[in-house]
């Protein structure tokens, strides 16, 4: 069962919830809404799950209604529709009691500037939300060191927030998160604050924390290239609406409208995509079945000056060049082994871009993308040059 | 012009207050009282027992260690304070310090939690906001009246007047300072599960400490600004010796009281300011 679920999750501002309500099941946008009510829509019918230990990533622009999803998942906004299921339990018709025990087991939030307290030392600061649900005094500040030090602060403890540098602010936002071991982390763009250095260090730092503490983290960012980075699964947001739930792959190379195609135009693809994204299906001649001659007519009917040679169960072998097998052909030669070269450029399916791009910049011939020994396709440096400037992407791999 | 008589607003008053003193005459009497001698115990009995070099060596003391171990406001308090005694003032101040004491303990302990009520409510807000700008704008002398009717004369009603007088501030300040909290930390106080009460004292309080304490500080001022005022029905002090002074139309003898409360003024408001600081800045 999912940690989280949201089902129809929706926000109003403003006094005329219900009617707005309706208007949005009749299906008017959030411009028409605002003229005829006077109300804002935060949050438009929103449903997604967040599976155990995943973390998950709802990226929109500033106005597109992520924080305030954010905030309705934990309640700190109260929902006009819809319901909110953590562990099955419903947060939205939750009392208030019930709910501060949910907020203290098992949700915390990390929040985008920081939200220290600013009258209470870095110790305190982790100590808070253990505090608060009156655990005694030595236990509380044995785990709010350990928190500590798992973000690298432990020899900070007896500083005030105001001493430290905001990357350091931040990490004790996440270590007071953490000392209460939530199941699920809220993070409210949580490294927007921070300058981009900083930034990227600390979404390395939070895969790493991630590898051992397989929390459930529900990330909210403006920034895509960071979606990309830590997001096992992303979710788009656009005036209050989720127009797309995919993996990083799956948006990029196949959005689901005009709007996140936009949104993805500027990508750094050569990070997101991979040999299985741009790889295409390989011509090839088989060892055991084919001789010079045939692999001269495919290479002449596909316009190829080389050829992949496999078995029948597509292991590879190795490659001819046309010149090659013209000559064997003349000679009467009969075995493809005899001309056969084996110096293959070979690459795994998940083999970064930028990495394919080094390999094949002088590569004669295409390179080969393996499993096993297997051929699964072959990537051509046109294929490579389509794929960066955004416009052909091969589906070859993707299920679409 | 005629149309319309008179409202009689000023019988209505009158009436009410009448009812009032007569409806709660042992409340009145109890404060009256026990409450007067009580005060009277801790002026004469107390504080006028230290020995006045005791007094200003403590004070001095005290002086030096809250100002951050500097050394002007300890030599001005501890001049001030042997001036006012050679000019033969002490049990005057003393009187005075009393009246401040006490008007400003109740101030505060009325207050404070008035504000933290108006900053938790909307409503709250609407309606106390004009009475508190009634309560500061009224010319101060008003309040003597139904202060004499309730409490008769003495220390007494000085206090009660005094504390209609110098409560609005810290209502206020109380008020604001909760009220500027930030938005997010008020969020991350809820978003670990506070309750409303570990809220209030974990962060809310904490947080307007310094603008609670700035209110305080305004308080204990106005307080002393009734000390004239509330000498005026018999209230012991400094205050006293001034409006002999202006009776007798003594200058001198009217300047050296004022002085004195000058001092005192200096002296409460630099100390009160200076315990004013917050933890993490």
């Amino acid at each position: 069962m999912p940690i989280i679920q949201v089902e129809n999750l929706s926000k109003i501002f403003g006094k005329q919830a219900k009617k707005a309500t309706k208007y949005l099941d009749e299906g008017l946008s959030k411009e028409e809404i605002l003229e005829k009510t006077g109300n804002t829509v935060g949050v438009n019918r929103a449903s997604f799950n967040v599976e155990e230990g995943e973390i998950f990533v709802i990226m929109g622009l500033s106005g597109s209604g992520k924080s305030t999803l954010v905030r309705l998942v934990n309640r700190l906004i109260e929902p006009t529709e819809g319901s909110v299921y953590i562990d099955g339990q419903d947060l939205a018709k939750m009392d208030s009691k019930s709910l501060r025990e949910v907020r203290r087991q098992k949700l915390s939030m990390v929040f985008q500037r920081f939200a220290l307290f600013p009258h209470r030392t870095i110790l305190e600061n982790a100590e808070f939300g253990l505090e608060v649900q009156g655990i005694d005094k030595e236990e509380r500040k044995k785990k709010a060191r350990e928190s500590l030090e798992m973000v690298g602060l432990g020899g900070y403890i007896n500083q005030f927030p105001s001493q430290l540098s905001g990357g350091m602010q931040q990490r004790v936002g996440l270590a007071r998160a953490l000392a209460n071991e939530p199941e699920v982390l809220l993070m409210d763009e949580a490294f927007s604050a921070l300058d981009p250095l900083i930034r990227k260090e600390m979404q390395d730092e939070l895969l790493e924390l991630q590898q051992t503490m397989k929390k459930t983290i529900l990330f909210i960012t403006h920034d895509l290239d960071e979606a990309l980075r830590i997001g096992d699964r992303i979710a788009l947001m656009n005036d209050g609406k989720i127009v797309q739930i995919g993996t990083p792959e799956e948006i990029l190379v196949n959005p689901a409208n005009d709007y996140v195609e936009k949104f993805v135009a500027d990508v750094d693809r050569s990070k997101v995509l991979t040999a299985e994204h741009i790889m295409k299906r390989p011509e090839t001649v088989d060892v055991q079945k084919h001789g010079p001659r045939t692999a001269l007519e495919r290479m002449r009917k596909e316009g190829l000056s080389s050829i992949y040679v496999t078995d029948a169960k597509r292991k590879l072998y190795g490659y001819v060049m046309a010149d090659d097998v013209a000559e064997a052909v003349k000679n009467e030669q009969k075995d493809l082994k005899e001309i056969m070269r084996t110096d293959i450029l070979k690459v795994e399916k998940d083999t970064s871009m930028s990495e394919i791009f080094n390999l094949i910049h002088d590569a004669p011939v295409p390179v080969a993308v393996v499993e096993n020994d297997r051929l699964l396709g072959i990537i051509v440096r046109g294929a490579v040059i389509a794929a960066l400037a955004g416009n052909e992407v091969n589906l070859n791999g993707i299920d679409s | 012009m005629e149309l319309i008589p008179k409202i009689p607003v000023a019988d209505w008053v009158s009436s009410f207050t009448e009812w009032v003193t007569d409806t709660f005459e042992p409340l009145f009497d109890f404060i009256k009282n026990d409450f007067g001698d009580f005060i009277e115990m801790f002026a004469e009995d107390w504080l006028m027992n230290i020995p006045i070099w005791l007094f200003i060596i403590v004070v001095g003391v005290i002086a030096f260690f809250i100002s951050g171990k500097k050394l002007g406001l300890t030599a001005f308090s501890v001049v001030g304070l042997w001036f006012i005694s050679n000019q033969e003032l002490w049990e005057e101040l003393m009187n005075t310090f009393t009246l401040v004491i006490f008007a400003s303990l109740i101030s505060v302990i009325i207050g404070v939690p008035f504000g933290i009520w108006m900053a938790k409510s909307a409503t709250v807000e609407k309606i106390l906001t004009p009475i508190l700008d009634f309560m500061q704008t009224m010319p101060a002398f008003v309040y003597l009246i139904p202060a004499v009717a309730f409490f008769s004369i003495g220390m007494v009603p000085g206090v009660a007047a005094s504390v209609i007088f110098a409560t609005p501030p810290t209502v206020r300040f109380t008020n604001l300072g909760i009220r500027q909290v930030s938005h997010e930390l008020i969020e991350a106080s809820d978003s670990f599960g506070t309750t409303n009460t570990q809220k209030l004292f974990k962060v809310q309080l904490p947080m307007a400490k310094k603008t609670i304490m700035a209110g305080i500080n305004q308080t204990v001022m106005l307080a002393l600004s009734m000390v004239v005022i509330a000498s005026m029905i018999g209230a012991k002090g400094l205050g006293q010796t001034v409006i002999t002074g202006l009776q007798r139309a003594d200058v001198g003898t009217g300047f050296v009281a004022g002085l004195g409360i000058v001092i005192l003024a200096i002296i409460i408001d630099r100390f009160t300011q200076n315990l004013n600081t917050q933890r993490g800045e």
